[in-house]
């Protein structure tokens, strides 16, 4: 168990000391990888922050029933009982006074609806329903206009489903492309581990011959490349985060100026160990490639 | 300890390096394995070092069958050797000390006990003062006993050498002949291959002769 250590901490000392040796190789390795991994890491912090907004806009999803003008108090019961039995969410009723005195406090419209000869507007429920997919509200929506005396069920989430499918395509395309860049971080470190097998084939070919097994001769240089990667992760997060703070402050005023209380979310202690852990995993990958490829050929 | 039965060996180009050669060696012995350039000795160097495989034949060492043994196992049979080599094999790009390390490296001994070790083997070798240098600025003597340092530091039972005092002056050879002694006195199986009279007449050892890949005498 103490030569297990020993071996790997060796293994790792030699790998931190390659990646000293030549700062510049590192440096421009560190680059690539952290761009690759910042791009889709960045998408998907952005689809994040829109998912967030959606979700957001869901505490006031809610689909409302408007009751026909000649609706009396005896449907308005009847709606009433059927909500209580269907169990939809939360719901409440609006009746057309109160909506009518809502709409007077607003500012510019008192003298609008002073000049209305009679209360246009209708008796309402609005329901705000625990489930908040599209499918679902579709559903619920088509249940509500199949009630009596109802003149119309508004559904407030046309542009949800739209956003939904928008965030579908927004996602499958950072899959895509993180797929493509993991591809292009496994070539990079491939090509860095095949350049130092090159150098180093003397050595290897002696350690062979006084005795060291495969894995004592791939274990430095998987050790390069998970924590090459590794670095490269954590380069990406400083890239997508110092973007981030960038951004905050524009995003905060135009989000003050329609009024909303958005904060911009930043990649949390979580994303970023996922992203340095996603780095050393390719990083091995790319490792073990080229390692398996290229001691082949010494020996 | 080390059992060869006839063994052939040819190589793809057609040339047939040895044929037909047998011979025991017991623990503790010294022998010498003679024979002119082209003869076959590096050949059974490689062979025994088990760096290839004999064509036909078989190969014993402590009891384990070579031509029968797993490519991962390999790496372990080679730890119960010492391995000299012709060209040495020294690592020019760490120092004298790092190199004598390596084969600890590879066990996994830890660092303290590690490095005590490699001092003694170069202490031995007559190469302490000299730890800190680098390969390239050794002499040609001095790289040769950094190579046996290096080979001996994993206190191995069998010591196989090629050509070990080929290209040096007189004195060199006499200092390496002199460090072979000392381990031939303290119990260790050494195999030389050489073409150097010198160490005929220094100790009349037991000597293989192979000429044109065939042993001709001293396979008993």
């Amino acid at each position: 168990m103490k030569t297990f250590f020993a071996q790997h901490l060796a293994a790792l000392r030699d790998a931190l000391r390659r990646l000293l040796a030549s700062p510049l190789n590192t440096l421009l390795s560190l680059l690539v990888i952290g761009i690759a991994l910042a791009l889709p890491s960045a998408g998907w912090l952005v689809l994040d922050n829109l998912r967030g907004i959606t979700g957001s806009a869901s505490g006031v999803q809610q689909v409302s029933i408007f009751m026909a003008l000649d609706a009396g108090k005896k449907e308005v019961d009847e709606i009433e009982t059927r909500l209580r039995e269907a169990r939809p969410g939360h719901w409440r009723f609006v009746p057309r006074d109160e909506a009518l005195k809502r709409l007077q406090a607003s500012e510019g419209m008192a003298e609008v609806i002073a000049s209305l000869p009679k209360n246009p507007l209708p008796d309402a429920f609005i329901v705000e329903p625990e489930d908040t997919q599209p499918d679902s509200l579709e559903r619920l929506a088509g249940t509500f206009s199949g009630w009596p005396k109802v003149a119309h069920v508004q559904l407030d989430s046309d542009w949800v489903k739209r956003f939904d499918a928008f965030l579908r395509i927004g996602k499958l395309s950072i899959t895509l492309l993180a797929g493509l860049l993991a591809g292009a971080l496994v070539a990079v470190t491939f090509n860095t581990i095949r350049l130092q097998v090159l150098a180093q084939a003397t050595e290897i070919e002696v350690a062979r011959l006084i005795g060291a097994t495969d894995a004592f001769i791939r274990r430095p240089f998987h050790y390069f490349g998970a924590l090459q990667g590794a670095l490269g992760g954590l380069f990406a997060a400083l890239l997508v985060s110092s973007a981030g703070l960038l951004l905050a402050a524009p995003v905060g005023e135009l989000v003050a100026l329609y009024g909303g209380n958005f904060v911009l979310r930043g990649l949390s202690p979580g994303n970023i160990a996922a992203m340095a852990a996603i780095g050393a995993a390719l990083g091995w990958l790319g490792a073990q490639l080229s390692v398996s490829l290229h001691l082949h050929r010494i020996g | 300890m080390i059992s060869c039965s006839s063994v052939s060996k040819r190589y793809p180009e057609g040339l047939e390096a040895l044929k037909d050669v047998s011979f025991e060696i017991d623990a503790g012995e010294m022998v010498f394995i003679s024979g002119h350039s082209g003869a076959g000795k590096s050949t059974l160097f490689r062979l025994l070092a088990a760096i290839e495989r004999p064509t036909s034949g078989s190969i014993v060492i402590n009891g384990q069958n070579l031509s029968a043994l797993r490519k991962s196992a390999i790496p372990y049979l080679r730890r119960n050797f010492g391995l000299i080599f012709q060209d040495q094999k020294l690592l020019f790009d760490r120092s004298v000390l790092d190199n004598v390390l390596l084969p600890l490296a590879i066990v996994g001994l830890p660092a303290r006990e590690a490095a005590s070790r490699a001092r003694a083997a170069l202490d031995k070798v007559g190469l302490l003062e000299r730890e800190k240098a680098h390969p390239i600025a050794l002499s040609g003597g001095e790289q040769q006993r950094l190579a046996i340092a290096r080979a001996v530091v994993n206190r191995p039972a069998i010591l196989l050498a090629d050509e070990p005092t080929a290209n040096l002056d007189a004195e060199s050879a006499a200092a390496i002949l002199e460090i072979f002694r000392a381990f031939h006195q303290v119990g260790v199986t050494l195999v030389i291959a050489t073409h150097d009279p010198q160490w005929m007449a220094r100790f009349s050892p037991r000597v293989l002769r192979l000429e044109r890949g065939r042993l001709l005498e001293g396979a008993a």
